[in-house]
């Protein structure tokens, strides 16, 4: 319905099913990293979902080992792994967080690639690196659809908790949240967000289209409810704008969402600069 | 205001509390009881052991031994309800975050699923509500990142302080707080503690301000070295060791 109401507008980009699909894959995709990204940016995690992304290496290689045709479980399980040993470990840890995420990222990314390499041919991988959002199914699509809604539902049980986390854990167990499994549960968001993403977007390009418009959007407002709103508009700006530089100058549409997704930031840091002053 | 009735709680009971982390003895075998009614304080050097007694008691700290909430007949108290300041809120000062927001946010986070506040920013009467209360009702609408150090300990304050808690735990409070803002921090916990009846535990270096405030002094190091009235903990020997004799006899200022 939504695809022939599409293919019915005067849009030359949407006279082709691959961008219909790719379309409805970046609007679902821009409002999922939306919520996920202004938590994320609170918690000062970029460096942490950067090595997320990079984890999707390893979580290839298993899917191929274990003779997977199509690696996204193996992804997933992996990613849920290292998101969730990543804080255990930084929880615990005398080490600085940097240090730790760093450590983990590096294993698994140099790990995902010896084995992807000794598989022979790296090259059929790299359609990972900077993703191919126009290869996009209807299953794709399904699945993206029903993790927005799990999430959205999702963020207003969780996300009071998580403020309170962010704020102040100790304040926050004393309001009765369980610290640890709500940080967790979070992880495990991130985690899924990223890799059932990941072949559209890419491993290089994923986590700034995380961080990037959530980012943006606190240069320009100052409560919870406009922080979401601007974040969701950004990355819906940026993902639209994207694949349309992809379609028109052919161009990785990934790498063009996250340009889009930058120039929004400088404009919109600019203007937070000037309203001030 | 009226009296704080709904209080189940009588005192809070430290048995054998021993806190091990990673190899360091951090508490060794506390016995310790705090009243409701009454303030308590917690001094001792840094690194006594005093944030990991309140962590303990929070629930944020694995520790072997018995703490032990008791109602008035000496049986076991359904977990009371505590409310907590902390010491500093080292958060991001730039997060989009409202105070109305945060204070939403911690007011209602038990309670399941309701219209979020991404969605649409909270209705900031409760808020303002519980903040008048600390002469402060018109931060509601700031930006928490923007609130001065004694604005924020306010704030906290009003929080720690809805639903009016069992007990309350006051993790040094003041620390960069200007003279006004202290006065006014300890006359309201003063008041609390009449009108409410609630146990408070202070952690706290200000020895002047523990002395006309606490009813109990606990000093504290890894175990418990002293425990009276101020003037008795002040004049004993223990708190001689670790002080020095800046507070001889308590009567120095």
């Amino acid at each position: 319905m939504i695809d022939s109401f599409l293919a019915s507008l005067p849009i030359e980009m949407f006279q082709y099913g691959f961008m219909r699909n790719a379309f409805l894959a970046s609007v679902l995709i821009a409002p999922l990293f939306a919520l996920l990204g202004t938590m994320a940016v609170n918690n000062r995690m970029a460096f942490f979902s950067d090595a997320l992304g990079h984890s999707a290496f390893t979580g290839i290689a298993l899917g191929v080992l274990l003779g997977m045709d199509e690696p996204l479980l193996s992804m997933l399980a992996f990613g849920i792994f290292l998101g969730l040993a990543i804080t255990k470990v930084k929880n615990a840890a005398p080490l600085s967080s940097d240090t730790v995420i760093s450590v983990f990222s590096s294993t698994a990314m140099a790990l995902g690639i010896v084995v992807l390499t000794g598989q022979g041919g790296f090259a059929k991988y790299s359609v990972y690196l900077v993703g191919d959002i126009l290869t996009v199914t209807q299953g794709d699509i399904a699945l993206l659809v029903i993790a927005l809604i799990v999430f959205a539902i999702a963020w207003g049980f969780l996300y009071q908790k998580l403020l309170l986390v962010s704020v102040n854990r100790t304040l926050a167990a004393s309001r009765g949240v369980r610290v640890v499994l709500v940080e967790n549960i979070f992880v495990v968001m991130v985690a899924v967000a990223v890799m059932i993403s990941i072949r559209m977007i890419g491993i290089l390009m994923i986590n700034s289209l995380l961080i990037l418009p959530a980012a943006a959007a606190r240069n320009v407002t100052g409560s919870v409810a406009s922080y979401h709103r601007m974040a969701v508009l950004f990355s819906l700006l940026s993902s639209i704008g994207g694949l349309w530089m992809a379609f028109a100058f052919g161009t990785s549409a990934g790498a063009a969402m996250v340009l889009s997704a930058a120039v929004i930031f400088f404009l919109s840091y600019l203007y937070g600069t000037l309203r001030k002053a | 205001m009226k009296i704080h009735n709904s209080c189940g709680l009588c005192k809070i009971k430290l048995e054998h509390l021993s806190v091990i982390s990673e190899g360091d003895v951090l508490l060794e075998d506390v016995n310790l009881e705090f009243h409701c009614g009454q303030l308590t304080a917690l001094i001792g050097r840094n690194g006594a052991g005093k944030s990991t007694l309140l962590k303990a008691i929070l629930g944020q700290k694995a520790y072997q031994g018995n703490i032990q909430f008791e109602n008035h007949l000496g049986g076991k108290a359904e977990r009371p309800k505590i409310g907590y300041v902390p010491q500093q809120l080292e958060f991001d000062k730039n997060m989009p975050v409202t105070v109305n927001d945060f204070f939403t946010a911690a007011a209602t986070n038990s309670k399941g699923f309701r219209l979020p506040i991404w969605l649409k920013s909270p209705d900031p009467a409760p808020c303002k509500e519980a903040l008048e209360k600390m002469d402060c009702g018109d931060l509601a609408g700031k930006r928490l990142g923007d609130l001065s150090g004694g604005e924020l300990q306010r704030v906290l304050l009003a929080l720690a302080t809805t639903p009016v808690p069992d007990l309350l735990i006051l993790d040094e409070p003041v620390s960069g707080v200007d003279a006004t803002g202290l006065d006014l921090f300890y006359r309201r916990v003063a008041d609390l503690l009449k009108h409410y009846h609630m146990a408070i535990l202070l952690v706290s270096h200000d020895l002047s301000l523990i002395r006309r405030y606490a009813d109990k002094v606990v000093l504290l190091d890894k175990k418990v070295v002293a425990e009276g009235t101020p003037l008795e903990v002040f004049s004993s020997t223990p708190f001689q060791e670790s002080f020095g004799y800046l507070f001889q006899g308590g009567e120095e200022e």
